[in-house]
């Protein structure tokens, strides 16, 4: 029977930056404070030894919710729990912080340029004091680079004597070095080629079956989302708008949202199908639009769409998936047809 | 060496770029490494030149050498590179430091580095646009912000006088890509310019950056691991191992029928969108240190296909009948010839 516990659980989470002008510049313009909400009640749960991505457009609040999980922010509303505890109290002890690793979407920035790779990978390892000598800690550092497809000789050598996607991997090694039970992955392989892609996901693979690790995801891309995910959460404007299994969202859409990014998939198999954007105006997130915050783009908008913000629910049949549309709640949304598929769905607010 | 002319010769302009034999090395305390090794290509006005290869195989850093931009102690220790058929590879760091803004757009692999983090990203837009071009505060005020329109940045009047760090990673990408584009150059670099960004804001930049190449014959050599990417905007795609070319032609051979091996294993690599996978195919073992690039082909330690004389002579391009690639199996003069078909084609 899987652990009742999830790995991780956020509940109606919600975090806000102040991003108005400087004071004075304000008071001479006469406006007030801009508040800008990255993440607007989002609430999911991670079971262990199973994976969460989250996609959405860029802006959308995904790099936030990463940073909210692993305590990087504090939220301004909800709560994250870990493992059962509350994330703040948890990260106070040494012993749980180890439990909890991120890769970075930005390996550059988050390498210590003065420090050689091995003292980089070994870092965590000496921290929670892991393995206490000197040839085991070497030793284990070896192996770590050698799972991320790098030589224990390049151990040696400093984060700016690599390639974009070399550096990739060694945060990746350095993520694994604490052998931590929950991995938080910021866009892990989009700096990775094809084949060292297919390298990294294989180990993220081995690992969970291997030690069942619960992993948090993060990915534009959307093909290597369904090779790792066994949920997918949909984020449009800081909330989720679906929820649900990785193959069902693949194989029937739902949110209108959803499926413009499916269209949006480019081609690689140049049958010439017109690759089609989310048609629209990317909304603001410092004034998101009334109701349905994806009315403004939507094909399927209506007067309720502009009022009523529509809750996450299961959509007839689907008890696995929530959605949070009025049209699939009515049951006014076209049959789902699964991902690449035409998905487009009249051609009302989509002007292109 | 030879001159490897990537492309028959058509008639039309002149190619905008040339990179003829380029070299370029690090020396090292343990001797020289060669980074790049006689990397020959062009690219013609409102060409899009795509280049692929794994990690490390050189792609920033061609890149690096065309903008003049190598890191010390790298070197261009070889070849030359012509801009409109100028020679800008040995020119002073003044000159090329006004061809870069001017003539060049560079969009690089880390927004970080582009950005400043003091300034905020209008400052940044203005200054670039009024060193470049002759414009009034007001002017190339109205300009930046119709810059991050164009790439899709959400309210760009009330943003413009935002901090990097108050962007997302996507948000960053994309002023980096209006900061390359925004003086408009003749040639731009892109190295990987769309990773950070969303499939739906990836399509517009494409469509933006292909509108560019034809509307002004703009030429671009794009940098990137996304297949998908490459297969809807380049022209021509260029594969690189090992700071060589591998193959090199027109996007849809080299894609969907690739000639080299090592094209072969990475197109096999590209994890299927339409089904998920038990285990992803990969290319067996990894790409040579530079301090140990196998003699003969860089590849034959990897290669399915290899024989005795790939690891001892180095193949030149060599004519496929659709591309051009570096292997031995389509000389006709050796002993193994290339299978008849392989798995994509
Ligand atoms: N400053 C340096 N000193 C020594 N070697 C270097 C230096 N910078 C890069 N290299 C090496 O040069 C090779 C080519 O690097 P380059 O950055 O061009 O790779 P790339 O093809 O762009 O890879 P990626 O796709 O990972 O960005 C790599 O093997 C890298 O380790
Ligand atoms: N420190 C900050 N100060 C002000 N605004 C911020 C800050 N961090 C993020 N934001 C804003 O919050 C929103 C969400 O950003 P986030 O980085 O979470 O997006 P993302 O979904 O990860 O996007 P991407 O795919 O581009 O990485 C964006 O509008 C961004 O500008
Ligand atoms: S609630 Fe209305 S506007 Fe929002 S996605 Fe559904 S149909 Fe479209
Ligand atoms: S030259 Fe030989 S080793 Fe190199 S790719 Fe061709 S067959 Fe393989
Ligand atoms: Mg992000
Ligand atoms: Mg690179």
């Amino acid at each position: 029977m899987p652990d009742p516990v999830p790995m991780l659980a956020a509940e109606d989470v919600a975090r806000s930056f102040d991003v108005s002008r400087p004071w004075l510049q304000r008071v001479l313009a006469g406006e007030g404070k801009r508040t800008l909400r990255a993440v607007d009640g989002v609430s999911f749960e991670i079971p262990k030894g199973t994976t969460l991505s989250l996609v959405g457009e860029s802006g959308c609040g995904k790099s936030t919710v990463a940073r909210l999980v692993v305590g990087l922010y504090r939220p301004s509303r909800g709560r994250i729990l870990f493992d059962g505890v509350e994330l703040e109290q948890a990260r106070a002890d040494a012993a749980q912080r180890r439990r909890m690793q991120m890769i970075f979407q930005d390996p550059y920035a988050s390498l210590n340029p003065r420090w050689r790779v091995r003292d980089i990978v070994a870092e965590p390892i000496r921290a929670f004091g892991m393995v206490s000598e000197a040839a085991a800690q070497r030793e284990k550092v070896a192996e770590l680079l050698t799972q991320v497809g790098l030589s224990p000789l390049d151990g040696e050598k400093y984060p700016h004597e690599f390639s974009g996607g070399q550096r990739q991997r060694i945060s990746i090694a350095r993520a694994l070095s604490s052998n931590p039970e929950f991995l938080v992955c910021d866009e892990p392989t989009s700096a990775l080629d094809v084949s060292v892609q297919a390298q990294i996901l294989n180990l993220m693979k081995d690992l969970q079956r291997r030690l069942g690790l619960t992993y948090l995801f993060i990915s534009h891309n959307l093909a290597v989302v369904r090779q790792i995910s066994d949920r997918i959460g949909v984020m449009y404007l800081g909330r989720l708008v679906e929820l649900a299994p990785a193959e069902t969202l693949f194989t029937a859409p739902r949110h209108p949202y959803t499926r413009a990014l499916m269209e949006a998939i480019p081609d690689l198999d140049m049958t010439g199908r017109q690759r089609i954007p989310v048609g629209g105006e990317v909304p603001s997130p410092i004034s998101p639009p009334s109701g349905c915050p994806f009315h403004p783009r939507c094909p399927l908008a209506n007067a309720r769409c502009k009022a009523e913000m529509p809750a996450l629910l299961p959509p007839r049949g689907q008890p696995d998936t929530i959605v949070a549309c009025h049209a699939v709640e009515e049951g006014r949304d076209p049959a789902p047809a699964p991902a690449g598929a035409d998905q487009r769905m009249g051609t009302t607010a989509t002007a292109l | 060496m030879m001159q490897v002319q990537d492309r028959p010769l058509g008639r039309g302009p002149g190619p905008i770029l040339e990179v003829r034999d380029l070299r370029v090395e690090f020396p090292t305390r343990r001797g020289v490494l060669t980074a790049l090794d006689g990397v020959s290509f062009d690219i013609a006005p409102g060409e899009v030149l795509g280049v692929v290869g794994e990690s490390g195989a050189g792609k920033s850093m061609t890149g690096a050498a065309i903008i003049g931009l190598l890191e010390p102690p790298g070197r261009i220790a070889g070849g030359e590179i012509r801009l409109n058929g100028r020679r800008i590879d040995n020119l002073p760091y003044e000159p090329m430091r006004r061809i870069r803004g001017r003539e060049i757009g560079a969009i690089f692999q880390d927004p970080l580095t582009t950005l400043n983090p003091l300034y905020t990203v209008g400052r940044q837009l203005i200054e670039t646009m009024q060193t470049h071009l002759d414009l009034s505060d007001r002017e190339a005020r109205q300009r930046a912000i119709g810059w991050l329109e164009m790439v899709g940045i959400p309210a760009a009047a009330q943003r413009v006088d935002s901090y990097p760090h108050e962007f997302s990673g996507g948000m960053r990408q994309r002023v980096v890509i209006a900061l390359a584009l925004c003086a408009e150059p003749k040639l731009i670099v892109a190295d990987e310019p769309t990773t950070a960004l969303d499939v739906s804001i990836q399509a517009q930049i494409i469509a933006l950056l292909k509108r560019l190449a034809r509307e002004k014959g703009t030429a671009m050599m794009l940098v990137t691991h996304d297949m998908g990417v490459i297969a809807e905007t380049a022209d021509r795609v260029a594969v690189m191992y090992a700071g060589r070319v591998a193959e090199i032609g027109p996007v849809r051979d080299v894609v969907k029928a690739p000639k080299h091996p090592y094209t072969d294993g990475l197109m096999a690599s590209i994890p299927p969108l339409d089904r998920k996978v038990h285990h992803l195919a990969g290319i067996e073992g990894a790409m040579p240190r530079l301090s140990a690039i196998p003699r003969g082909c860089a590849f034959n330690p990897r290669c399915p296909h290899v024989f005795d004389r790939c690891r001892v002579e180095r193949p030149e391009l060599l004519d496929t009948g659709t591309t051009r690639a570096a292997c031995w199996l389509y000389d006709p003069a050796s002993e193994k010839q290339a299978p008849e078909l392989f798995r994509h084609a």
